[in-house]
Formats: C-alpha cells, sequence, structure tokens
C-alpha cells in the first residue's frame, strides 16, 4: 500500500496509451507468419482474424482497402506471411496487428518450383494436345483415384450415380496430401494402367492449399498421368486451382464434381435418343410400307387380264353393233315414212292418174306392136342385102382364082399397066396369102390375058 | 453383331435413321436397314441397362495383392 505514493498513479487510459506508444515505436512494422483461425468477414468488408502457431495467439485485422490487393482468399488454417503494424485497440486493451500485406507462407518458393517444373515438361511436350487421348464415350469401368474420404470421392459417386444408374466405378484410394500422397498416386495411376479394367481414370482431390495440392504438381505423377495409356481426366481442388497434372491430363475437370459430369453422359439423355432413333426407323419403315402398299394397290387396281380386255372389246362390239341396228332401223322407218307419205300426197294431188296409167298402157301395147311390125320389116330387108354383099364380098372372086395386085407403097389397086415402071415393088394378094413381086416388063395396051 | 462400343452402335443407328428419312431406298434395302437398326437399338439399350450398380474399392493386401471389395459409402 505505501507504493501507492511513491509511484505514479496513472488512468486506465494513460496507460493504455503509454502501451500504445511503446508497442508502435518498438514495433512500426513488423513482417509475421502464423496460421489463420477464428476468421471472420463481416459486412463492413474488413476481415478479423487470430494468427496463431503452436504457442501463441495475437487478434488480426485487415481493412478492405488492403484487402484489395489479395490475389488469394483468406480462410482458416492458411498459413501466411505479411506485414503488418502492431496497435493498441483502447476500447478493448487489445493489441492486433494490422496487417498492410499477406501472402500465403511459402507461396514463393512453390510458386516458383511450379513454375520451373511447368515449363521443363512443357518443353518436353508433356502437354501438348497431340498426346491428349479422347475420353470414352460411354466408359466401361472408372477407375477413381482419390482419398477414400471427404467430400471430392462422395461428390463423384453422387454425380456418377445420377448421371448413370448402374455405372461402375472403381474407388482406389490414396492419400491426396502429405509425404506419401506423390509415391501412392504414382502407384494408382500404373496399377490401374496395368490390370487395365478401367478405360478411364479420374484422379480428383478436394480443395486446397498450393502445399496441400503439391503432389498433383509432383513431377512423378505428371510423368504418371502422361505415362497412362487409359485416358485421365483430373479434377483437383476447386476451379482457380491449376495443377502440373491438370496440364498433363487428357482432359481437365475445374472440380471433383466436373470431372463426374464429362466421364459419364446421362443415361436418360441417351435412353431417350436411342428411342427416338428406333421411334424414327419404325416411322420411316412404316412410311415406306405404307407408299410402297399404296403404290402396289394402284398398279393392280390398273392391271387388266387378258379376259378383262376381253370382255371390254366384247362389250363395245356389242354396243357398235346395237348402235348400228338401231340407226338402220331408224332409217329404213323414216324412209318408209317418207315413202307413204309422199305417195299418199301424190295420189291426192292427181285423182286422174289411173285413167292415164291405163291410155298410158294401151299406148305401150300399141307402140309394142308397130314397133314389132317396122322390127321385121327391116330384118328382111336386111336378109336380103346381107345376101347380095355376099356375092359382092372380094374374097369370093379370089376364092374363083382372080388376085390383086397393089403398088407398094400407096397400096393402090392396080388397075393400067401404065401406073407402074419397071422394078416397082408390086404386092399381090391371092385367096390364101401374099406376094410381093417386082416388075421385070410391061405391055401397055387394052389387051388382058 | 461383332462387339462394338456403344458410341460406334449409336453413330450407326443415327446413320441408319438418316438414310431411311431420305427414302431414296428400294423396299428390300429399307428392310435389311431397319433389321439392322432395330439391332442396334437393342444392343444400345442392352449395354444401358446391362451394367449393374457397382462400386468398388482396390485394396492392397499385406502381401501386395490387389483385392476388389464393395465400397461402402453413405
Amino acid at each position: 500500500m505505501t507504493d501507492h505514493k511513491t509511484s505514479r498513479i496513472y488512468s486506465v487510459s494513460h496507460l493504455t496509451r503509454e502501451i500504445k506508444n511503446l508497442l508502435e515505436e518498438q514495433f512500426p512494422f513488423v513482417w509475421v507468419t502464423g496460421e489463420i483461425s477464428n476468421y471472420a468477414a463481416p459486412a463492413s468488408g474488413h476481415s478479423y482474424f487470430s494468427l496463431k502457431d503452436a504457442g501463441a495467439v495475437i487478434n488480426c485485422v485487415m481493412f478492405k482497402n488492403q484487402k484489395r490487393a489479395l490475389k488469394f482468399s483468406l480462410e482458416n488454417g492458411l498459413k501466411i506471411m505479411g506485414m503488418a503494424r502492431l496497435t493498441l485497440y483502447e476500447p478493448r486493451g487489445n493489441y492486433q496487428l494490422i496487417f498492410e500485406h499477406i501472402a500465403p507462407e511459402g507461396a514463393g518458393a512453390l510458386q516458383k518450383a511450379f513454375e520451373q517444373l511447368k515449363k521443363k515438361l512443357g518443353d518436353e511436350g508433356l502437354f501438348d494436345p497431340v498426346h491428349k487421348q479422347p475420353l470414352p464415350y460411354l466408359p466401361k469401368k472408372i477407375s477413381v483415384i482419390t482419398s477414400g474420404t471427404g467430400a471430392a470421392v462422395r461428390d463423384i459417386i453422387h454425380i456418377s450415380l445420377r448421371r448413370f444408374p448402374g455405372c461402375c466405378l472403381q474407388i482406389f484410394p490414396v492419400a491426396v496430401q502429405g509425404g506419401e500422397a506423390r509415391d501412392e498416386i504414382v502407384y494408382a495411376i500404373n496399377t490401374v494402367n496395368h490390370l487395365c479394367q478401367a478405360d478411364v481414370i479420374v484422379l480428383a482431390r478436394g480443395g486446397g492449399s498450393l502445399e496441400d495440392l503439391a503432389a498433383f504438381n509432383a513431377e512423378p505423377v505428371a510423368r504418371a498421368v502422361f505415362a497412362s495409356r487409359i485416358p485421365v481426366i483430373t479434377g483437383i481442388g476447386h476451379e482457380t486451382d491449376v495443377t502440373i497434372a491438370d496440364f498433363v491430363a487428357d482432359v481437365r475437370a475445374p472440380t471433383p464434381s466436373a470431372a463426374a459430369e464429362l466421364v459419364l453422359p446421362e443415361k436418360t439423355r441417351l435412353v431417350r435418343q436411342i428411342t427416338d432413333m428406333q421411334s424414327a426407323v419404325t416411322l420411316a419403315m412404316t412410311q415406306k410400307l405404307g407408299f410402297l402398299h399404296q403404290k402396289v394397290d394402284d398398279l393392280h387396281s390398273r392391271l387388266k387380264s387378258p379376259a378383262q380386255v376381253m370382255a371390254t372389246v366384247r362389250q363395245t362390239i356389242e354396243t357398235c353393233f346395237f348402235r348400228m341396228q338401231h340407226a338402220l332401223n331408224r332409217r329404213m322407218l323414216h324412209s318408209k315414212d317418207k315413202l307413204s307419205w309422199i305417195s299418199q300426197a301424190f295420189f291426192r294431188e292427181t285423182p286422174g292418174v289411173s285413167l292415164q296409167q291405163r291410155q298410158v298402157a294401151d299406148l305401150k301395147k300399141e307402140l309394142a306392136f308397130a314397133m314389132k311390125t317396122r322390127f321385121e320389116g327391116h330384118t328382111n330387108h336386111i336378109s336380103r342385102a346381107a345376101a347380095s354383099l355376099t356375092a359382092l364380098n372380094p374374097t369370093s372372086v379370089l376364092d374363083r382364082g382372080y388376085s390383086i395386085a397393089r403398088t407398094i407403097p400407096g397400096k393402090n389397086v392396080i388397075l393400067d399397066a401404065e401406073t407402074v415402071a419397071v422394078q416397082d415393088l408390086v404386092e399381090i394378094i391371092l385367096s390364101k396369102g401374099r406376094i410381093l413381086t417386082r416388075v421385070e416388063k410391061k405391055t401397055d395396051g387394052k389387051d388382058h390375058i | 453383331m461383332a462387339k462394338i462400343t456403344f458410341e460406334t452402335a449409336l453413330k450407326q443407328l443415327e446413320a441408319i435413321v438418316k438414310e431411311m428419312e431420305s427414302g431414296d431406298l428400294t423396299l428390300e434395302q429399307a428392310v435389311k436397314k431397319y433389321e439392322t437398326g432395330i439391332e442396334k437399338v437393342r444392343y444400345c439399350m442392352q449395354i444401358l441397362d446391362s451394367k449393374e450398380k457397382k462400386i468398388t474399392q482396390l485394396t492392397r493386401d499385406l502381401d501386395g495383392s490387389l483385392t476388389e471389395i464393395p465400397f461402402e459409402h453413405e
């Protein structure tokens, strides 16, 4: 109690301010490393958390403005290194670190190793698209290399069963972080290739820090993925995490769930596709058959048997015959009518015709008698003339031994020797035949024989 | 039918559908295509349905041999 009087007495505020000054003068800027816990990010946009290590804890804050420069998100368990001001929050009497800059611890070295390996393998051609194998359209068996526990394997199983009930999954449990992870993953890839049961490998891991993903950035894993004859699809970490294994893999999915979706088609969609096509071929077939049926029916109706053709022809002939007969009958009736009509009209117009007819008949008889008498007269006359004519016929004179001489040419009957000269040709007509002679000598005068 | 992959069968089925819908086939061809098409449908559906729900886990025994056992989940 006596010390109270000799010692200076501080008010709480005063003492706190003294401590604050002391701290801030002693540690104007510090570099601190530790693990984040009790992380809270209220609506203000500032981040409040504790930084701890094995032996101690310090309250920390990072204000909104400084957070903007961060390329990663702060979360519990994240080991960081950062630059901060040490200060004391007087209302609570807490000292705290106000961070100006934070980087994941060890990020620099790991990042460098990552870039170096990426360049080396890239130069070797391990990332070349020519080496990428296509995933099977419908895998018979999928080998999943991942942690046997945790969200990744659960997500993969869940999504696989949802997309394709009855799919075949083979889980190959491996450590996905820590010292063993790298070798276990390499062993798993080689074993699945050796067994040769699966036709696709899903290499998966849930999200984590760069250190957590270290195995997937290891060269032996990259080379095992490259060497795999079975296509490999990776689903490692979150969408922003990219590992060396992702570059080498045949297909990279952003997450384990996405890998499951890429590796398996939706069964319902496939079934629908097939049933649609079944309906399409059936419809096409039915239409084709219907069309052909119709065509056959049509052609059948147009196809005529010879009997049918004959019947048609016969019918045609009969029709023509009847029409012809009918036309003829009609014509005859018409003519008969016309004739009877004309004759009736004629007799009506000439009542004295029967008398005249008698006169005509009498006249005809008289004429016939007169003609007969006349004709007989003429016949007698002609008979007499014919007898005379016969007697005068030159041929009968020739028959008695006379002949007729005629000049050649000229055909004039020679009556006088004067009419011919010596050496002239003369034709002599006898009772039978003719003689052609030449005049050798002639005598004039009236003497004959 | 020779063993072909599901994808190949599906592609063949698609080609058959297109050909049949084009309508340039003779009846014999169409019937043949139809039969083949239905065969492909059956084959595809058989592949889709034949798969039993099977999730296994590969475990390595102490002697290094691998065994496949049912995987317990959920």
